[in-house]
């Protein structure tokens, strides 16, 4: 007998068997989120919205502003740090250069957040390098406190997401067509001109990519804020761990992280939508 | 001209100035681990490697790294098996429902690594297998398997289509042409697919914060742990060796198939 199909069956089962896990295990979160919560009790109740209106409250608008606010701050710095990098990585001559920069800002992403956190928290600490560096200099006679800060959070995450920003740029960047930078040089455009008025602008489907995707990122960044932050900087993910270990509220813990996962599905929505109508666009021109 | 010279004077060094930021905290990581005091010096006030001693010999981080290997091997061998089979079948066929499973499988790049882990830790609940690897396994699996399965797809529309159908008009059965031509052709690519697999397993911490327990957590778990209590540099010198392990594990990685083309950045 001849298969149309050969393999179709036996490769497909164990993908089918591993969505299917998947799926359950984010639909539990989902069956929680929706669940009464009895103090006292890892058990949970019956079905209820209550856990939803909850989020309603001055407290928890906060935490999810602040993750807002940090995860937009990061994604912007990452950006602007990123960018240059990115324009180096692709557009340098030298070969050993080219390799040089991938290994060095590709290899971070590998080290896991523990280790990037724990380094970070050695940089920024009261006794870290920074202030022992500044007081070395003469700089400062107190060290300055970066630790416990929104400014030390953010320039851990920063650090973070530049490897995913630069990959994201680079691919931008190396997809511009040449030729629109020579026609705009023999046309009299200096330099300067070529690169904010030619390539930036031919690279700002990666550029919106790039901030999209840092952004979503940051939403869900854990580690940096909880150890970094230290309780005083709260994201929406300290907030649903600490809901579910040290309150042991299950449910609302659910919700938080149902929240935090819907952010993130939303912004990549919106990055899909925005960036292909600029595509759309350019593509008109 | 000169201007310009200035210019890009100017521009290499904000490109050398944002590679120290990026690389400044793992050689502030470096310095500590070989510091003799327990207070943080800069710089180190001597070489020793008694923390490197200290981390190696810590019966937490001993277990640790041993259960992390545990949950590495299985995870990343599974999601190589599962990942590779699924690369195969959406390179060779369309079906009704495709375009579903894809998105599902590739979904752990976009979910919160927390939200992830409290599905399998309730999951788990539900299923009663709360103790044990089996929750820890198939989080990390679903976690590093779109890597595994990015790698191996791009190997698959790298082979040159002839080859295959080659081999089948010279009378070798579907079976022939995936284990004589396919398979072998793909291997670098499946390699290095389980390398990355294999780091991002070794080194995941949020997800695993929620499906392990004390007796089966993973290094990064045990580290987080340690630094809430203590602050002497045996974090250090753990951080130290698992840089440098995974720096290695990736230039391998780069050698056996090139990261720039697994990661999309291949530029030229």
């Amino acid at each position: 007998m001849i298969q149309k199909r050969p393999f179709f069956i036996t490769f497909l089962a164990p993908a089918v068997l591993t969505a299917v896990i998947l799926a359950a295990a984010i639909f539990e979160v989902l069956q929680y989120s929706v669940r009464e919560f009895v103090p006292g009790s890892l058990n949970v109740g019956g079905l209820t919205l209550e856990n939803f209106a909850r989020i309603n409250r001055p407290i928890y608008w906060w935490v999810l502003a602040d993750t807002f606010f940090i995860s937009l701050l990061t994604a912007v710095f990452s950006l602007l740090a990123s960018y240059p990098v990115a324009y180096a990585l692709v557009r340098a001559k030298k070969d050993w250069v080219r390799s040089a920069l991938v290994s060095l800002s590709i290899t971070p992403l590998f080290t896991g957040e523990i280790v990037r956190t724990f380094s970070w928290m050695l940089t920024l600490g009261t006794d870290g390098f920074i202030n022992s560096m500044l007081r070395k200099l003469g700089l400062i006679d107190m060290p300055i406190q970066l630790m416990y800060t929104r400014f030390g959070v953010v320039v851990a995450l920063v650090q973070f997401s530049m490897p995913v920003m630069i990959i994201l740029l680079a691919t931008a960047i190396a997809h511009v067509d040449r030729d629109c930078e020579r026609a705009a040089a023999n046309l009299g455009a200096s330099p300067s001109a070529v690169f904010w008025r030619v390539t930036l602008p031919l690279t700002l489907p990666g550029i919106l990519s790039g901030i999209v995707v840092v952004f979503a990122w940051t939403m869900s960044a854990f580690s940096t804020p909880q150890l970094i932050g230290g309780g005083k900087i709260l994201m929406i993910s300290n907030l649903a761990y600490l809901q579910g270990f040290s309150v042991l509220n299950l449910p609302f813990a659910a919700t938080l992280s149902l929240i935090a996962l819907v952010c993130a599905l939303g912004s990549l929505a919106l990055m899909k939508t925005i960036t292909g109508r600029i595509e759309r666009r350019l593509a008109v021109n | 001209m000169r201007s310009q010279k200035i210019g890009t004077v100017a521009f290499w060094s904000l490109v050398v100035a944002l590679l120290t930021y990026m690389t400044l905290p793992t050689i502030v990581v470096l310095m500590t681990s070989v510091n003799p005091t327990e207070i943080l010096a800069f710089p180190p006030q001597g070489v020793s490697f008694d923390w490197y001693v200290k981390a190696v010999t810590y019966p937490d981080f001993r277990i640790a790294f041993k259960n992390g290997l545990i949950v590495t091997a299985c995870a990343s061998t599974l999601a190589l098996i599962v990942g590779s089979a699924f690369a195969w079948l959406i390179h060779h066929y369309d079906f009704r429902g495709r375009g579903l499973l894809e998105g599902v499988l590739w979904s752990p790049l976009i979910i919160p690594h927390f939200t992830l882990g409290f599905g399998f830790l309730l999951l788990g609940g539900a299923f009663g297998v709360q103790q044990g690897y089996v929750m820890i396994v198939l989080a990390h699996m679903v976690l590093v398997m779109p890597f595994v399965t990015r790698a191996v797809h791009v190997s698959l529309a790298n082979i040159d289509p002839a080859l295959a159908r080659a081999a089948a008009n010279l009378g070798a059965s579907p079976f022939q042409v995936l284990t004589r031509i396919t398979l072998p052709l793909v291997v670098p690519g499946m390699a290095g697919g389980w390398l990355i697999a294999a780091v991002l397993s070794l080194t995941e911490f949020t997800a695993s914060l929620y499906v392990t327990g004390s007796r089966t957590q993973t290094l990064p778990v045990a580290m987080y742990n340690y630094i809430r209590e203590y602050a002497d540099p045996t974090v250090s010198a753990i951080s130290a060796l698992l840089i440098i392990a995974t720096t290695l594990i990736m230039l391998v990685a780069d050698r056996t198939i090139g990261l720039r083309r697994v990661l999309a950045i291949d530029t030229h």
